[in-house]
C-alpha cells in the first residue's frame, strides 16, 4: 500500500519536474530578453541572472521612435485578415478534399503542397511583378496576398487531415436531415473542429505576424511596414551599433499580444471532441 | 530598354535646359541608422525649404547585404517609387546600369573630392554616384596599458603581436582572465575581406585583383600575411573572433578586455561614452605595416554615396538632391555633427571641423593610406570575388589548410570566374 | 488505419437518389475548391513558373527582361577539349551545391527528428489534466512566437563566447572548463543552429500533435483502463496510431521548412562551406552575386529535391490521401 503510494507520489513529482523543465527551457530566453530590455549602454555586455536595474527608456524609445505603434496595428490587421482568409478558403476546400471522393484528389493535394516547396527568396522576383501588376504594392493587401502562399497550403493540409478523421455517422445523420454541404461544414463540422481550427489559425497567425522578407520587399514606407521590419529598422546611434536594449524591448512588445492570444484561445484548443460527445 | 534610357536622358536634358524648377515628390532610401537618419532628415528639411521639393526617407535595415539584395530587386523590376539610393562604396560597378550618369551634373564639383573616391564611383567613364562621406578603420589601443608596460604604439604587425602577448600575459597573471591582446572582424563576411585586404596590402601582397584586372592574390607575401593572422587565433585573439563582426569586437573592447582593436571610426565616440570601461583610456593610430618589400600601413576604404535611379519619374529634381547631399556644406555639417569623414579634401583643414571633431584631421593620415577593395576591376562579379576571398581567409584562420594552399585554390577559382575577362 | 472507415464512401443502397446526392456533393466540392485554387494560382503560379523559366535562361538582375533561353546550360553543360577529354560544368556537377544539399539534409533530419520526439512529449504533458496548464500552454508557445529575425539574433547574443550567458552558465555548472566560441567554428555552429531550431519549432509540433490528441475520444482510454491495458501499451496501441495523421502532416511541414532553412544559418554561423545550406547558396547567387539564372536553377533543384523527399516520406510513412480507397 505504502509502496504504491510512494510510486504515485514519485510519478507526480516526476511529472511536475518535467513541466518545470519544459517551462524553463521555453521561457528562459524570453526572460533573458526581458532582462536585457531593461538594460542600457555597456551594461548590455555584462551577464546578470536577475534584474539589476529597471529603466523603461528602451520601451519609450521603441514606442516613440519611428512609427512603431502604427506598425503594430499593421501587423495585427495583416495577420488577422490573412488568417481569416486562409481559414475560410481552407475549410471549404478541405471539406471537398477530405469528404468527397473524386479523381485526382491526391494529385491536387500534392500540388497544393508543392507551393510550399520553393524557397521564399526564389519567388520574390515573380511575386513582386504580380503585386505591381495588381497595383497593390506598398499596401497591406500586398502582404495579405503574398502571405497566402505559405498559410493556405498549411491550413488546407492540416484541416483536411483532421476533417478526414471525423466519424462518418454524424455526417450521415445530417444528410438524412437534408443538410447541404455548406450547412454540414458550418453547423456540424466546425463545432467539432475547434481544436484544429484554433491551432492552425494560431500557427498561421504567428507565421504571418513574424514574416520579414516579403514585408520588407513589398512595402516602401514606414506607414505600411509591419513589426518585424520595424524591429530590423531599430538602430543604434551609429552604423555598426546594434541597439540590443531596444530590439529586446520591441520583441517583448510583439510577443506579449501573442501570449495573450494563446491564453484567450487555449480553452478552445482543448474543448472539441471531448465536449462534443461523439463516439469514434 | 534602349528607348527607355533615351527617354530618360531626353527628359532629363529637357528639364535641365528648361530650368523651370517644379516641385517634385522624391523618395530617398537609406540604410543609415539612429542619429544618422535624424541628421539626414534635418538636411532634407533644409533642402525642402530651399527648393520646394518634398523628400520622404525610406529607412532600410542596417545590414548592407540585405540592402543590396533589396535594391537590386527593386531596380531590376524598375521600381519608380524610389528616386535616390544611398550606396556603399563597392556597389557602383555592380549597379552601374541602373543609375543615371552624373558626370555632367557634377562637372563643377567633382574636382573638390578626393580623386580616388570619384574614381571608385566611375564605371566606364560614367559617374554612377556622388560621395557623401568616407570611412577608414584604425588601430585602437589602450593608452593606460601601454604606459603600464612601458610600450610604444606598434607600427608593425610583429610589434603588435609581441606587445599584445606580453600585456595579455601580464594582465592574466594579475587575475584578469578575460583579457585578450587583439580583436578584429573574423567572421566570414564582407568585413573579413576588409580586414584581410589590409593584412595583405600592408605586407606588400597586392590588392587581390589589381586595377588592370590581373589576379595577384597567390603570392608568398600575401600568404605570409594571412598565415600570420592565423597565428593570432587562440593566442592573442579569442577563438570566437572567427565569428565576430564589428559589434562583437567592440563589445570585448568596450568591457576593457582587449589591448588592441581594429575598427571603424564609429567605435571612437561610443568607446568614450559614460558607461564605457575604456573611457579616456584609449587612442587611435594607423594600422600596423608588415615586413618586406612594399610593406606599409593600409586601411580599407569604406564610405557611402548617393546615386539616382534611372527609373525616377523626376530625374532632374533627384539629381539636385544627390548634388545637395554630397555638397561641401552638408559634408561639413555631417563631419561636425556625425564625425563622418568628409570626401572633400579642404574640410580636413577646416578650423570648425577640427574644433568640433579633433579626430577628423588626425584621420586624414589614416585615410591617405586607404586602399579600395577590387570592386572596380571585377565589376559585377565583385561580390563573388569577395566571398571567395573571405572564405579562403576564413578557412586559413580556422586551420583548414595553410594560406599558400588556400590562396592557390582561390587563384584557380578566381581565374575560372574571370573567364575571358571581368 | 483509422481513416479506412471514415471517408464518406456513402453506401449506394438507395439507387438513383443516392447517386443524385453524390453528384450534388461532387459539384459542391468543385465550387468549394475553386476559390482556393484561384487564390493559389494567382499568388504562386506565376512566381513559381517564372523561377523555373529563369533557370533555363541567362537572366541577370541587371537585365531581367532581356533574358534569353539557353536550355539546360545552368544545370549541365559540357565542352570537349582538343585532347578529346570532356569537361562538365553546371549545377549538377557543382560540388559546392551538393555539399550544401548534404548540409541541409543532415540538418533537416536531425532537427525534425528531435522536434518530433520533444513535440510528442510536450503534447502528452499538455494533454494531461493539471493545474495551470493554460499558463503552460501559453508559455511553450513563446519560442514560436518570437520573430525569427529576433530569436536568431538573441541566441547569437546568448551564445557569444565572451559575454554570452550560455558559456557563463555552463562554466558555473562546471560543464565546461573554458569559454567556447559556439558560433565561430563550423562544428559547434551547426550544433548551435540545431539547438535553436529545435527550441523554436518544437511548439509548432507540440501544438499540432496536441490538437490531434484532443480529437481522440476519451472513452477509448476509459475502455482500455477497464481492460487493464498499461499506459505504455495504450500509448503505442491507441494514442500513436490515432494521432498519426496529425503527426505526419506536422512532420511534412517541418521537413519543408527545415529543407529551406535560411535565417538561422545566415545569422548564427560563420558563412563557411561547412554550414551553408541550399537556400543560403541560392540567395547568394540570386541577389549577392550576378548569377540570377544560376540561383533560379538552384531554387528549382531545391524544389525538386524537396518534392522527391516528400513523396518518399509520404510513401514510406504511408500517409493516406484517399481514405477508404486504400
Amino acid at each position: 500500500m505504502t509502496a504504491s503510494l510512494a510510486w504515485s507520489y514519485t510519478k507526480k513529482v516526476g511529472f511536475y519536474l518535467l513541466v518545470a523543465v519544459i517551462i524553463v527551457v521555453s521561457v528562459f530566453p524570453f526572460y533573458y530578453a526581458i532582462l536585457t530590455s531593461f538594460k542600457s549602454g555597456t551594461d548590455l555586455f555584462r551577464i546578470t541572472y536577475w534584474p539589476t536595474s529597471f529603466s523603461w527608456a528602451n520601451y519609450t524609445a521603441v514606442m516613440t521612435q519611428g512609427s512603431f505603434p502604427r506598425n503594430l496595428l499593421n501587423s495585427v490587421f495583416v495577420a488577422t485578415v490573412t488568417v481569416l482568409l486562409a481559414l475560410f478558403l481552407a475549410i471549404t476546400a478541405s471539406f471537398a478534399l477530405s469528404r468527397v471522393r473524386f479523381r485526382g484528389r491526391s494529385l491536387l493535394l500534392m500540388t497544393i503542397l508543392a507551393v510550399s516547396m520553393f524557397p521564399q527568396i526564389a519567388v520574390l522576383a515573380g511575386l513582386f511583378e504580380v503585386i505591381r501588376a495588381l497595383g497593390i504594392y506598398n499596401t497591406p493587401w500586398a502582404l495579405i496576398f503574398s502571405y497566402t502562399i505559405f498559410t493556405l497550403p498549411f491550413t488546407v493540409w492540416v484541416l483536411t487531415t483532421f476533417m478526414r478523421d471525423l466519424p462518418i455517422e454524424i455526417e450521415e445523420a445530417a444528410i438524412v436531415d437534408g443538410a447541404t454541404p455548406w450547412v454540414i461544414i458550418t453547423r456540424v463540422f466546425m463545432p467539432l473542429m475547434w481544436p484544429a481550427l484554433v491551432t492552425t489559425g494560431l500557427l498561421a497567425f504567428i507565421g504571418a505576424w513574424n514574416e520579414f522578407l516579403f514585408a520588407l520587399t513589398f512595402t516602401s514606407s514606414n506607414q505600411t511596414r509591419t513589426v518585424p521590419v520595424a524591429i530590423a529598422l531599430l538602430s543604434g546611434g551609429t552604423q555598426y551599433e546594434i541597439p540590443w536594449g531596444n530590439i529586446m524591448a520591441a520583441s517583448v512588445i510583439v510577443t506579449v499580444p501573442l501570449v495573450v492570444l494563446v491564453l484567450i484561445f487555449q480553452r478552445k484548443i482543448v474543448s472539441g471532441l471531448t465536449a462534443g460527445g461523439v463516439k469514434g | 530598354m534602349k528607348i527607355n534610357k533615351l527617354l530618360v536622358g531626353l527628359l532629363g536634358s529637357v528639364a535641365l535646359t528648361g530650368g523651370v524648377a517644379q516641385a517634385a515628390d522624391l523618395a530617398i532610401v537609406s540604410g543609415d541608422t539612429g542619429t544618422g537618419l535624424a541628421f539626414l532628415r534635418s538636411q532634407l528639411d533644409r533642402f525642402e525649404e530651399e527648393t520646394g521639393h518634398t523628400v520622404t526617407v525610406v529607412p532600410m535595415p542596417s545590414s548592407t547585404t540585405d540592402q543590396f539584395g533589396q535594391y537590386r530587386l527593386w531596380l531590376a523590376a524598375g521600381n519608380t517609387d524610389i528616386d535616390v539610393y544611398q550606396t556603399d562604396v563597392i556597389w557602383a560597378p555592380q549597379l552601374a546600369d541602373q543609375f543615371l550618369d552624373l558626370t555632367e551634373a557634377a562637372a563643377d564639383v567633382a574636382g573638390e573630392h578626393f580623386p580616388s573616391i570619384i574614381e571608385s564611383q566611375t564605371v566606364d567613364g560614367k559617374l554612377v554616384a556622388l560621395p557623401a562621406f568616407t570611412d577608414a578603420p584604425a588601430l585602437y589601443y589602450r593608452t593606460d596599458l601601454l604606459e603600464k608596460y612601458n610600450k610604444e604604439v606598434p607600427t608593425t604587425w610583429a610589434e603588435l603581436e609581441a606587445t599584445a602577448q606580453e600585456i595579455m600575459d601580464g594582465e592574466r597573471a594579475e587575475g584578469n582572465n578575460d583579457m585578450w591582446g587583439f580583436v578584429f572582424q573574423g567572421n566570414a563576411y564582407e568585413g573579413l575581406t576588409c580586414d584581410a585586404l589590409e593584412w595583405v596590402v600592408s605586407n606588400g601582397g597586392g590588392q587581390i585583383v589589381e586595377a588592370d584586372g590581373t589576379i595577384s592574390i597567390n603570392n608568398p607575401q600575401a600568404a605570409e600575411a594571412i598565415d600570420r593572422a592565423a597565428g593570432w587565433i587562440g593566442t592573442i585573439a579569442p577563438e570566437g573572433v572567427l565569428g565576430y563582426m564589428e559589434e562583437e569586437s567592440r563589445g570585448v573592447w568596450q568591457l576593457g578586455n582587449a589591448v588592441f582593436m581594429r575598427n571603424w571610426p564609429y567605435a571612437y565616440s561610443l568607446g568614450n561614452g559614460d558607461d564605457s570601461a575604456v573611457k579616456d583610456l584609449f587612442d587611435v593610430a594607423p594600422l600596423p605595416a608588415g615586413e618586406g618589400e612594399g610593406a606599409r600601413s593600409a586601411a580599407t576604404l569604406g564610405g557611402w554615396n548617393v546615386a539616382v535611379s534611372k527609373y525616377s519619374p523626376d530625374p532632374d529634381a533627384a539629381i539636385e538632391l544627390a548634388l545637395f547631399l554630397s555638397s561641401s556644406e552638408v559634408q561639413k555639417e555631417r563631419a561636425i555633427m556625425q564625425s563622418n569623414l568628409p570626401t572633400i579634401e579642404a574640410l580636413y583643414d577646416d578650423a570648425e571641423v577640427a574644433e568640433a571633431q579633433p579626430i577628423i584631421p588626425a584621420w586624414k593620415e589614416i585615410f591617405q593610406n586607404a586602399v579600395p577593395r577590387p570592386s572596380a576591376p571585377t565589376k559585377t562579379d565583385y561580390n563573388e570575388v569577395s566571398s571567395l576571398f573571405w572564405s579562403a581567409v576564413h578557412d586559413t584562420l580556422s586551420g583548414n589548410g595553410s594560406a599558400a594552399e588556400n590562396l592557390e585554390i582561390l587563384e584557380a577559382d578566381l581565374t575560372d570566374l574571370k573567364g575571358d575577362g571581368w | 488505419m483509422t481513416t479506412d472507415t471514415m471517408t464518406p464512401a456513402i453506401p449506394v443502397t438507395r439507387g438513383s437518389a443516392r447517386s443524385e446526392l453524390m453528384k450534388q456533393r461532387v459539384l459542391a466540392a468543385r465550387w468549394f475548391l475553386v476559390p482556393m485554387l484561384i487564390a493559389l494560382g494567382v499568388v504562386a503560379g506565376w512566381p513559381l513558373l517564372r523561377s523555373i523559366w529563369f533557370s533555363f535562361t541567362d537572366a541577370s538582375l541587371n537585365n531581367l527582361y532581356g533574358a534569353e533561353f539557353i536550355g539546360i546550360g545552368n544545370y549541365l553543360r559540357w565542352t570537349t577539349l582538343e585532347s578529346g577529354r570532356t569537361i562538365y560544368r553546371g549545377l549538377l556537377v557543382d560540388s559546392a551545391w551538393w555539399n550544401a544539399v548534404w548540409n541541409t539534409v543532415r540538418f533537416a533530419a536531425i532537427s525534425v527528428g528531435l522536434e518530433t520526439v520533444f513535440g510528442m512529449i510536450v503534447a502528452l504533458v499538455l494533454n494531461a489534466e493539471f493545474r495551470g496548464r493554460g499558463f503552460v500552454r501559453a508559455a511553450i508557445l513563446i519560442p514560436w512566437a518570437i520573430p525569427t529575425i529576433v530569436s536568431a539574433r538573441m541566441w547569437g547574443w546568448m551564445l557569444n563566447d565572451q559575454f554570452g550567458i550560455i558559456n557563463d552558465m555552463m562554466l558555473r555548472l562546471g560543464l565546461i572548463s573554458q569559454k567556447i566560441a559556439w558560433t565561430a567554428s563550423a562544428d559547434t555552429a551547426m550544433t548551435a543552429v540545431i539547438v535553436v531550431d529545435v527550441w523554436k519549432t518544437t511548439p509548432f509540433m507540440a501544438l499540432l500533435v496536441l490538437a490531434g490528441l484532443q480529437m481522440i475520444p476519451r472513452d477509448i482510454y476509459e475502455a482500455a483502463d477497464i481492460d487493464g491495458v498499461s499506459k505504455w501499451k495504450q500509448f503505442w496501441r491507441i494514442t500513436l496510431p490515432l494521432v498519426r495523421p496529425a503527426l505526419m502532416v506536422a512532420i511534412i511541414f517541418r521537413i519543408l521548412d527545415a529543407m529551406r532553412i535560411f535565417d538561422l544559418i545566415y545569422v548564427l554561423t560563420p558563412n563557411s562551406s561547412s554550414t551553408k545550406t541550399m537556400s543560403v547558396l541560392a540567395r547568394e547567387n540570386l541577389f549577392d552575386f550576378d548569377n540570377f539564372a544560376y540561383g533560379s536553377a538552384q531554387s528549382t533543384l531545391l524544389f525538386l529535391i524537396i518534392a522527391g523527399m516528400t513523396v518518399l516520406y509520404i510513401w514510406l510513412g504511408r500517409v493516406n490521401f484517399e481514405g477508404g480507397e486504400r
